[in-house]
Order: C-alpha cells, then sequence, then structure tokens
C-alpha cells in the first residue's frame, strides 16, 4: 500500500534521514521513533505529499503520489501538530468543516456520535475558543471516530496534551481501523497500546 | 467547485463572528478619505479634482491594511495545512479565500465610496462611474494581493514587506480606475478607462491566485 524508496530529506543543510525504505501493507501500523529534531515531522510531511523530498519517491498502491494527486488524498487522514480548529466556529462546526474540506458529507448526528466517542459531545455548541489545548486536540481526533474514513492515517504525535482517558479512546479507534484494514503512520514520545500483527518501528536519527 | 463553496461559507461565517475585522478596514477607509479636505483646505474646485484619487488611495490603504489576514490565521493553526492535503484543488481555495476577502473589504469599500464622492461635491453624474469603478477595480485587489499575502506567509515583519511588494501592483489599477473619473468629470466618456480596467482584472485572475498556489506550495515545504 504505502512505500517509500530511498527516502532522503534535509532541512537547513542538514541531512535528516537518507535511503529510506518503508513498506506498509493493509492493516499495517509504523511507528516512527526519534529525538526531538530527528526529522519525525519532516518525514510524515514527506508521506502526506506536504514536503517535497530531496530524493526518492513516495508510492500508494504503487503510483507515486505526486501523479495520483486528489486520488491519493482521498484516502489519507493527516493530522500535523496544529490541530486546524478554529476559534470562531464551534466545536461541530469546526469538525463538520474537516468532513467537508476532505470530500464526506456526514449528518450532524454521525458528527455529534463521534464527539461522544472522544468523550466532548458536550461541548459540540460551544465556541473553540473556550477549549482547553486537550480538548482541541480530542476536536481533531474526533475525525478519527466518523463513519467511512480514510485508509491511510498519518497521525503526528496524536497523543500530545492529551489525558490518559482520551489516549485510551484514540487507541482504540487506531486499533479499530487497523482491524478494518486500513493503515496507519504514527510519531508518539508516549507508548500507544495497539496490539498489531505485523507492527513495524522506525528509529530516525541513529 | 465544491471546494470553493465550502471554504467561501467558512470565511463569511467567521467574519460574521468577528465584525470588528471588517468594520476597522472600512472605518479605516472612511477616515484617511475624509483627512485629506482638512489638510489640503476647503477649495471645493481642488477638492472635485483630487477625490477619485483621494478615495482609490484609500481603497488600496485600507486593501493592504486588510490583506496580512488573509491566510495568516489559517497558517498559523494548521488548516491551511489541511487544505492542502484535502482532496480539493489548491486554487479552488485560493479562489474561494479571494472571493471571501473581496465580498467582506473589497464591496463593501466600494459602496460607501460614493458618500465619500458627495463629501468632495463629486457631481452626481461621477458618483456611477467613481462606484463602477471601484467595482470592477476591487477585485483586482484581493487577487493581487492574494499572491502577495501568499508570498509573505511566515515571513517576519511580514506586514510591511506585503505592503511594499503589493502597492506597486495595484498601480494599473489606480491610474484606470481614478483616470475614469477623471474623465467624466472633464466631459469625456470614462469607457475606454474602464475597459482597460476590465482587462487588467483579467490579467490579474489569471496570475493571482496561479502565484499565490505556487507561493502558498513554498511556505508549507
Amino acid at each position: 500500500m504505502l512505500e517509500t524508496r530511498e527516502l532522503a530529506c534535509e532541512r537547513g543543510g542538514r541531512r535528516l534521514f537518507s535511503a529510506l525504505n518503508i513498506a506498509l501493507d493493509a492493516g499495517g501500523l509504523l511507528r516512527v521513533r526519534g529525538a526531538n529534531g530527528s526529522g519525525k515531522t519532516t518525514l510524515m510531511r514527506c508521506l502526506a505529499g506536504l514536503t517535497r523530498p530531496d530524493a526518492g519517491a513516495v508510492r500508494w498502491r504503487g503510483s507515486d503520489i505526486g501523479s495520483l494527486g486528489d486520488a491519493y488524498r482521498r484516502d489519507l487522514l493527516f493530522l500535523g501538530h496544529s490541530p486546524a480548529v478554529k476559534d470562531d466556529l464551534t466545536v461541530l462546526e469546526n469538525l463538520e468543516f474537516s468532513c467537508r474540506l476532505s470530500g464526506a458529507e456526514i449528518a450532524v448526528e454521525q458528527i455529534r456520535h463521534a464527539l461522544e466517542q472522544l468523550g466532548i459531545a458536550k461541548l459540540a455548541d460551544l465556541p473553540a475558543g473556550y477549549l482547553s489545548q486537550g480538548q482541541r486536540r480530542r476536536t481533531a481526533l474526533a475525525r478519527l471516530a466518523l463513519p467511512r474514513p480514510a485508509r491511510l492515517w498519518l497521525l503526528d504525535e496524536p497523543l500530545a496534551a492529551l489525558d490518559d482517558e482520551a489516549i485510551g479512546r484514540v487507541s482504540s479507534l487506531c486499533a479499530a481501523h487497523l482491524a478494518a484494514g486500513g493503515s496507519l503512520v504514527l510519531t508518539s514520545h508516549q507508548e500507544i497500546a495497539v496490539a498489531a500483527p505485523g507492527a513495524q518501528s522506525i528509529e530516525l536519527g541513529s | 467547485m465544491h471546494g470553493f463553496g465550502i471554504i467561501l461559507q467558512r470565511d463569511l461565517r467567521i467574519a460574521l463572528r468577528r465584525k470588528g475585522d471588517v468594520l476597522n478596514v472600512l472605518v479605516f477607509f472612511v477616515v484617511v478619505a475624509s483627512l485629506f479636505p482638512l489638510g489640503v483646505g476647503p477649495e471645493p474646485n481642488q477638492l472635485r479634482a483630487m477625490a477619485a484619487g483621494v478615495v482609490w488611495i484609500a481603497a488600496l490603504l485600507a486593501a493592504v491594511l486588510s490583506l496580512p489576514r488573509l491566510f495568516a490565521a489559517d497558517y498559523a493553526d494548521g488548516t491551511l495545512e489541511q487544505m492542502l492535503v484535502a482532496p480539493q484543488s489548491l486554487l479552488m481555495v485560493v479562489l474561494a479565500k479571494s472571493a471571501a476577502h473581496w465580498l467582506l473589504t473589497g464591496l463593501p469599500l466600494a459602496l460607501v465610496a460614493p458618500l465619500i464622492g458627495l463629501q468632495y461635491d463629486l457631481p452626481i453624474e461621477t458618483l456611477g462611474v467613481l462606484l463602477a469603478s471601484l467595482l470592477i477595480g476591487t477585485p483586482v485587489l484581493s487577487l493581487l494581493g492574494a499572491a502577495c499575502a501568499a508570498l509573505t506567509l511566515g515571513v517576519r515583519g511580514g506586514g510591511a514587506l506585503l505592503g511594499l511588494l503589493v502597492l506597486p501592483l495595484y498601480v494599473p489599477a489606480l491610474v484606470f480606475g481614478a483616470g475614469a473619473v477623471g474623465a467624466t468629470l472633464i466631459g469625456i466618456n470614462p469607457s475606454a478607462h474602464l475597459s482597460l480596467l476590465g482587462a487588467f482584472l483579467a490579467v490579474s485572475s489569471l496570475v493571482g491566485p496561479w502565484a499565490a498556489c505556487a507561493a502558498l506550495r513554498v511556505a508549507l515545504d
């Protein structure tokens, strides 16, 4: 499904990684580890097609992601460091917007249900400006609980600012995604308890 | 087209909840245009001759004031990143944001401009030309402004740089826009000026969004 061939990236004249080969199948989990500044986020952005690698290629189902374009982005769910939550919109409106942007028309009840699964159903009609850091993160992560989710999840530090209860909820969503044949690439400093057969792990900066 | 509607609707909704941002630009425009008679004295012929130029320059400055916000908030909170990884054409994203910017700044400025014209004792028949020149010209400010706002995204002191970058690009709009009203004042048909302004709008709508897309991709690399 997701493959990289001899991927290399440089940032500010420093080589972060080179000759990186990844092969991730349907239902596969890849954990990206490494110290601060070792290039985890850069790798995730390369995989999402945001950052152009200095060498090598990222392939999805055998084709280069650059040539796939929207066909790749329809299969992709990328959550970066910033939760992309707008202060002026309510929690529900924020989630509704990100659904519609990703091309899915999802009913309001389903969005409310997704918020419930992240434990923030009570906040649905509150402007996101009143949320705490962890609640914002939960709002962004509620996309994982929507029906018909993307095939490939790229989650960059999804557990940052989350409490133990939320970590448990996110872990079980990830496990369900993998069991349904989705692929997952994850960077995290905390351990996420997802039991997956054939889970891989790479260490950057070593 | 789908993405266009989604983003336009969202930008307008956010603006409705932050009416202050929209009003600031409009009030700035009115204040700048009203300061000139205080500075140059109340000589009616002089004021009439300079009215169109003053209104147009005030509109350019108001646009520059509003442009840094076009992409900055979406860039800072990660929404822009989500727009790039979404299955939507980036061109539609840029066009939607430019359209929202015009609806929230250019259009109100154009609608208020005839009142300022009255303040400068412009004859009634030239007020329509002033309005028409601004209706054709203010979309140029949003389209070229989007490209420059994208270019200065994430640059320290980007606001000042944005002004330096975008104001020279606005010169043709200023010349033809103010020229149309000037021509009417001396009894010449303004349609030539307005046609040239329309041509400049056509060029801007091709070049502006395309340049903004390229600049956004670089800013988020």
